[in-house]
C-alpha cells in the first residue's frame, strides 16, 4: 500500500486500536505523496503565497488572480503522468478533466486548456504511440466539453522515453463575489454526491502515482481511470448553475482518492467532521465493497454541503442535467470522517489525521556543481550563401534546416489542429504567437497565457534554470502585450528519495521562487509529481511554468507573423542586457547538430528581464508593433525564421560584427535570455522604441527590414546564410508529420469518436 | 487566405425575426451562437432546451455545434430522437428557417431532414482550423448576401465531418443547386484544400426547399477580424434581413 512501519505505528497512535482495511486504504492514499505531499511540503513553503495560505488554513483547489474589480482568473497545471504512461489515451483524457474540475468547483467558467508534453524521441516505437494517443486523449476530451486547448508545448529527448509527462493548465473567470469554498461548514447540512455513478476504476491511483514505474506497471492499466467528457460537459453546465442558487456553501471535486480526499480534506477545512453511509452512493456495480466505493477515482464526481432544508434546490439541478445526485450524509462536530455501510461502522478517523497530520519529511540532498559540458568542440558552422557548401561542411544555413526539422525544432500544428482551439470564440487567432490571447466576454479586458518549460537547461543547473524557465513564459506573455499577473507550476522530477534527485528538487523551487518575487508575480497554485524515473532511469528536473497575464486591448493584439506590405518594414531586436562572449551556449544547436547536451547556461539578469517586460506592455499600449516574437530554443536564427515562415514573407537582417570573440554559432543559434524580435509598424515607431528603451535602460537595435522571398542574415558584411522561406516552410512544417507516418494505425475505435 | 473584407449588410426596418438556438445537453457552441446572431443582426435568440416540444413563434432555428448527447455512437444520431426534433421537423416542413452548424448539421442527416451522411475524416482525426469555402449559391436566405463563387474563410472543428451520399443522390444535389459551399483551393500546400475528404469537396447543402441548411464550418467564430475573420456575419445578417426586405450595402 506504501505505507512504512512508523507510519503505521503513528496511525495505531491516532486510532488506539488496529485500523480496519478500509481505514488503512485511506491512509495509504491520503499519505501518499501525491495526496499529502508528505516530501515537498516543506519545500513548497519557499514559496510565499503557499506558506501564507497553508498558515491561514486556505489552501484551495486552485489559485486566482483579479482580473478587473469584478472578475477572477482561477488557473491551476496538474500532471498525469503515471496514468499517461501505461494508459496513453485515457491517461491524459483524464488528467483535463480532473484539471477542469479543479476550476469549475471554485465557481469559474473554464475559458482554456493548455499542455506541455514530454516524450521520448519519434524514431522509438514506443514513443511514438503514446505521443498519438496522448494528445488523441486530450483533443478527445477537451473538444467534446466545449472548452478551446489554445497553446502548448511538446518536447522529445530519450530520458522521457518510459516517463512521459503530461502536464494539463486549465484557467476560468468567476464574479469574484461568487468564488466557491472547499469547506464543509454548517453543521447537520446534507453532504451530497453529484456526477457519474462509482465503479472500480482508478483505484488506488494516488498510491500508483507515488511509487516508479516498472514491469509491472503495465498491469497496473485498472489504476487508470476512464473519462466521460460528456459527464463532464453536464457537470460543468449543472455545477455553475447550482451554485448560482446560493444553496450550495461548500464543493470540491472528486480526484485522487475520491471519496476519502473529499470527505476528509472538505471536513478538516472546516473544523468539522462528515458522516456518510456508502450505500447511500450511486454505485455502477452493487456488491462494491467499502474500501473500493473509498478508493475508486472514478471520474466526473463532485461532493457538496448544501444548506439544510435547501437540498432538493441543488439535488433538482443536477437531476435536469441527468447526473446523479443523492445525499449520502451530513456533516457533524467531533471532527470524525465516519464511513458507514449501511449503517454498521467501516471506518472512523479524524479529519485531520488524514490531512495536516500527514507525516512529513525533511529528506536530505546531495548537492553537485553544474554540469560541464562534454570536453568536445562544438563545430562552427560555414558562412555561405545559399544552403549548403558543396564539400557538404556545416554551413549555418544547413544547420538552420536541420534545427526547423528536428522534432523539438519543427511547428507543432500536427498536435494543436486536432484540438478545437476557437470554441467559445474568445480566442484571438494569433498564428503562431509566444502567448494564446483571449478576449474575454464580459470584460474590457483580455488574457494572455503561455505554459513553458526546458529540462536541458534545469539538469545542467535547476536553479539557474528554473529561473530562466520563468523568465521565458513571463516573457511569452509580455510579447503579447499583457502584464504577468500569476503563475502556476507543475513540478515534474525523480525519486524524492535519492538525494541527488530531492536536491535538484529543491534548488528548482528555490529558482522559481527567486524569479517569482524579483519578478512580482505570484505563485497561485501548483502541483508536484515525483517518482517520473524507471529502473533507475530518471527523467530530467523537469519543472514547467504556466504564466497568465493581463492586457488591457486584447482585440489588438500582434503575434509573432512579420505583415506583409507596406507595413511592418523595420526590425529591431530588443534586448534586456548584452550577449556574454564566447562559445554557443547548452540549447538546441549544441544538442541537434553534435548530441551535446551540456554547455554554458545562458546569463539571467532577472531585473533587467523585468525592465524588458514593461517596455513591451508600453509598446504594446501605443500600438508600435506589427508583430512581437521571443528568441528562445534554436537562438535568433530560428526565431527570425518562424517569424518568416509564419508571415510567409522574407527578411534582409544584418547583425553588427562584435563582439569580435563570439562564435557564429553563438551569434545565430545561442539561446542568450532577454530578446525579443518586434517589427514596427511605421518609421516613427522605431524612433519611438529606442526612446522606451532608453527609459527602461533596455538595448534596442536597428537590425533590418521585411520583404522578399528569402531570409537572409549578414553578420556585418559577410552573409551567413539565405534561406528562401518556403525551403523552410517545407522542411518544417513537414517533420513531424514524415515522423508520424510510421506510427501504428489507431488501435481503439475511441480514437476514431469525437465530432461536431 | 481570403482576405477581401466582409461588408456588414444592413437589416431593413421591417419586422425583426426571431431565433431559438436548440440547446441538447452536449450543445457547446450554443452561447457562441446566440452571441453571434445578437451581435451581428440586433436580433433576439432564445435558448431552447431540448426536451421542450414547441417552436412556435420562433423564425429561424439554429441546431449548434457540439456533441449532443456525447455522441459515442454516431453524432446527432441519439439527437435525433430528442423531443424538440418533432418541433424543428414541422417547423422547417412550414417552410420556415433551419441552420445546423457542425453538429447541427449531423443531427439535420441523421433525422433525414437532409439527405446523406457525416462520417469519419479521412485521416481519422479531428480537425480545427480555418478552411477557405467557396459559395455555390448565393440565391439562398443564408447566402443572398454572399456573391457567387465568392470565396470566404471559416474555421473548422470536426472529427466527422467528411460528407458521404450515393451517386442519385450527389447526382439530384448537383442538379438542384442545393450545395451551397464547397471546400475551395487552399493557397498553403501543407493543408490540403478538401480537409476531410468530403464527396465532391461538400461543406454545406440544403434540402429541396432550401430552407433547411446545413453546414460544418462555424460561421459564429468567424464574426469578428481578431478571431480570424468576419466572413460568416453575412449568413446569419442574411437570415434576418430575409425578414425585413432587401439587404442594403451601409451607407457612410
Amino acid at each position: 500500500m506504501g505505507l512504512n512501519d512508523g507510519e503505521y505505528a503513528s496511525i495505531l497512535q491516532t486510532l488506539g486500536r488496529e485500523p480496519t482495511q478500509t481505514e488503512l486504504g485511506m491512509f495509504a492514499v491520503m499519505w501518499s505523496e501525491h495526496c499529502g505531499y508528505k516530501y515537498s511540503r516543506p519545500i513548497l513553503s519557499r514559496f510565499r503565497q503557499y506558506r501564507e495560505a497553508q498558515a491561514a488554513g486556505a489552501l484551495e483547489n486552485a489559485g486566482h488572480i483579479a482580473l478587473d474589480k469584478d472578475l477572477g482568473i482561477v488557473f491551476k497545471v496538474e500532471s498525469h503522468n503515471h496514468p499517461s504512461a501505461v494508459e496513453p489515451f485515457q491517461g491524459a483524457a483524464t488528467g483535463v478533466g480532473g484539471i477542469l474540475r479543479d476550476i469549475f468547483t471554485m465557481g469559474a467558467r473554464p475559458v482554456a486548456i493548455l499542455n506541455s508534453l514530454w516524450f521520448g524521441d519519434l524514431d522509438d516505437a514506443r514513443s511514438r504511440y503514446l505521443f498519438e494517443n496522448v494528445v488523441a486523449g486530450i483533443g478527445h476530451y477537451g473538444n467534446c466539453v466545449g472548452v478551446p486547448t489554445v497553446a502548448g508545448e511538446t518536447h522529445f529527448h530519450p530520458c522521457y522515453r518510459s516517463n512521459p509527462l503530461v502536464n494539463a493548465m486549465a484557467v476560468g473567470v468567476v464574479p469574484l463575489r461568487n468564488l466557491a469554498k472547499a469547506a464543509a461548514t454548517g453543521t447537520g447540512n446534507p453532504v451530497i454526491y453529484v456526477g457519474s455513478a462509482t465503479g472500480r476504476d482508478g483505484i488506488h491511483g494516488a498510491t500508483f502515482a507515488s511509487t516508479e514505474l516498472n514491469e509491472g506497471s503495465e498491469s497496473r492499466r485498472p489504476n487508470v481511470q476512464m473519462g466521460d467528457p460528456f459527464l463532464e460537459k453536464l457537470l460543468i453546465e449543472a455545477t455553475l448553475e447550482a451554485l448560482a442558487t446560493g444553496a450550495i456553501t461548500g464543493i470540491q471535486d472528486m480526484g485522487a482518492a475520491g471519496l476519502t480526499c473529499s470527505t476528509s480534506e472538505m471536513a478538516a477545512r472546516a473544523d468539522v467532521g462528515i458522516e456518510i453511509d456508502v450505500r447511500l452512493v450511486p454505485l455502477r456495480d452493487p456488491s462494491m465493497s467499502t474500501y473500493e466505493i473509498m478508493l475508486s477515482e472514478s471520474q466526473e464526481r463532485m461532493l457538496c454541503v448544501a444548506q439544510r432544508g435547501r437540498e432538493r434546490e441543488v439535488l433538482s439541478v443536477f437531476e435536469r442535467w441527468g447526473l446523479h445526485a443523492a445525499v449520502i450524509g451530513h456533516v457533524t462536530t467531533d471532527g470524525v470522517v465516519r464511513i458507514l455501510d449501511a449503517g454498521a461502522i467501516a471506518a472512523e478517523v479524524p479529519a485531520k489525521a488524514l490531512t495536516d497530520n500527514c507525516p512529513v519529511y525533511h529528506l536530505e540532498v546531495r548537492e553537485r556543481p553544474p554540469i560541464e559540458s562534454a570536453p568536445r568542440p562544438v563545430p562552427e558552422p560555414l558562412c555561405a550563401a545559399g544552403e549548403n557548401d558543396a564539400s557538404g561542411a556545416l554551413t549555418c544555413g544547413s544547420a538552420l534546416l536541420q534545427l526547423l526539422g528536428s522534432a523539438n525544432g519543427a511547428s507543432k500544428e500536427w498536435v494543436h489542429t486536432q484540438y478545437d482551439r476557437s470554441v467559445q470564440t474568445q480566442t484571438v487567432e494569433l498564428p503562431g504567437s509566444d502567448a494564446a490571447v483571449l478576449a474575454l466576454r464580459g470584460s474590457e479586458k483580455g488574457i494572455a497565457l503561455s505554459i513553458d518549460g526546458n529540462s536541458r537547461w534545469c539538469r545542467t543547473d535547476p536553479f539557474i534554470g528554473a529561473q530562466l524557465v520563468v523568465a521565458e513564459a513571463a516573457r511569452n506573455v509580455a510579447c503579447a502585450g499583457a502584464r504577468p499577473a500569476g503563475l502556476t507550476n507543475c513540478l515534474n522530477f525523480a525519486s524524492p528519495e535519492e538525494p541527488a534527485r530531492f536536491w535538484e528538487f529543491r534548488s528548482a523551487v528555490d529558482g522559481i521562487a527567486t524569479a517569482a518575487e524579483a519578478f512580482g508575480i505570484p505563485v497561485v497554485s501548483g502541483n508536484v509529481s515525483f517518482y517520473n524515473e524507471t529502473a533507475g532511469e530518471p527523467i530530467w528536473p523537469t519543472p514547467v511554468i504556466g504564466m497568465v497575464g493581463i492586457l488591457a486591448n486584447p482585440d489588438r493584439a500582434v503575434g509573432a507573423a512579420f505583415q506583409r506590405g507596406d507595413n511592418g518594414g523595420q526590425l529591431a531586436l530588443v534586448s534586456a542586457f548584452p550577449a556574454g562572449a564566447g562559445p554557443v551556449s547548452c540549447g538546441e544547436y549544441r544538442s541537434v547538430i553534435c548530441g551535446d547536451e551540456g554547455g554554458p547556461l545562458p546569463l539571467i539578469d532577472l531585473e533587467a528581464e523585468r525592465r524588458l517586460f514593461e517596455l513591451l506592455v508600453a509598446g504594446h499600449a501605443e500600438a508600435l508593433f506589427a508583430s512581437c516574437h521571443d528568441c528562445s530554443s534554436g537562438g535568433l536564427a530560428v526565431a527570425l525564421a518562424e517569424c518568416c515562415m509564419l508571415g510567409r514573407v522574407g527578411a534582409a537582417v544584418v547583425l553588427r560584427p562584435e563582439p569580435a570573440q563570439t562564435s557564429v554559432a553563438a551569434r545565430l543559434f545561442g539561446e542568450n535570455s532577454g530578446r525579443v524580435i518586434v517589427s514596427l509598424k511605421n518609421e516613427a515607431g522605431l524612433a519611438r522604441l529606442q526612446q522606451l528603451g532608453e527609459a527602461h535602460s533596455i538595448v534596442v537595435e536597428w537590425i533590418g527590414t521585411v520583404g522578399g522571398e528569402v531570409l537572409r542574415v549578414a553578420i556585418g558584411a559577410q552573409t551567413a546564410f539565405d534561406c528562401a522561406v518556403s525551403q523552410m516552410q517545407a522542411v518544417w512544417r513537414r517533420a513531424i508529420p514524415a515522423m508520424m507516418i510510421r506510427a501504428q494505425a489507431p488501435t481503439s475505435a475511441s480514437e476514431c469518436v469525437g465530432a461536431r | 487566405m481570403t482576405l477581401a473584407a466582409t461588408r456588414d449588410v444592413h437589416v431593413g426596418v421591417g419586422r425583426r425575426p426571431r431565433f431559438a438556438v436548440i440547446r441538447f445537453p452536449g450543445s457547446n457552441c450554443d452561447q457562441d451562437a446566440v452571441y453571434a446572431v445578437k451581435r451581428t443582426t440586433q436580433c433576439e435568440a432564445t435558448y431552447v432546451w431540448h426536451a421542450t416540444a414547441d417552436l412556435d413563434g420562433f423564425d429561424v432555428v439554429i441546431l449548434p455545434g457540439g456533441f449532443s448527447y456525447g455522441d459515442y455512437l454516431r453524432p446527432g444520431s441519439i439527437a435525433r430522437f430528442a423531443n424538440v426534433m418533432d418541433a424543428v421537423r414541422q417547423h422547417a416542413e412550414r417552410g420556415r428557417y433551419v441552420l445546423g452548424i457542425c453538429n447541427g448539421f449531423q443531427v439535420l442527416c441523421e433525422a433525414g431532414l437532409l439527405p446523406g451522411a457525416l462520417v469519419a475524416n479521412i485521416g481519422c482525426k479531428f480537425l480545427c482550423r480555418p478552411v477557405t469555402l467557396r459559395v455555390e449559391n448565393a440565391n439562398t436566405p443564408f447566402t443572398h448576401t454572399y456573391r457567387e463563387g465568392q470565396t470566404l474563410s471559416i474555421p473548422i472543428a470536426h472529427g466527422e465531418g467528411r460528407y458521404y451520399c450515393d451517386a442519385a443522390t450527389l447526382e439530384r444535389l448537383q442538379r438542384h443547386h442545393q450545395i451551397i459551399f464547397r471546400y475551395a483551393a487552399e493557397t498553403d500546400e501543407y493543408a490540403p484544400a478538401n480537409p476531410n475528404g468530403s464527396l465532391d469537396c461538400i461543406a454545406g447543402i440544403v434540402n429541396e426547399g432550401g430552407n433547411v441548411l446545413g453546414m460544418m464550418p462555424h460561421p459564429e467564430r468567424a464574426t469578428d477580424i481578431f478571431l480570424g475573420s468576419a466572413d460568416g456575419r453575412l449568413i446569419f445578417q442574411a437570415l434576418a434581413s430575409a425578414f425585413c426586405g432587401a439587404p442594403t450595402e451601409p451607407g457612410h
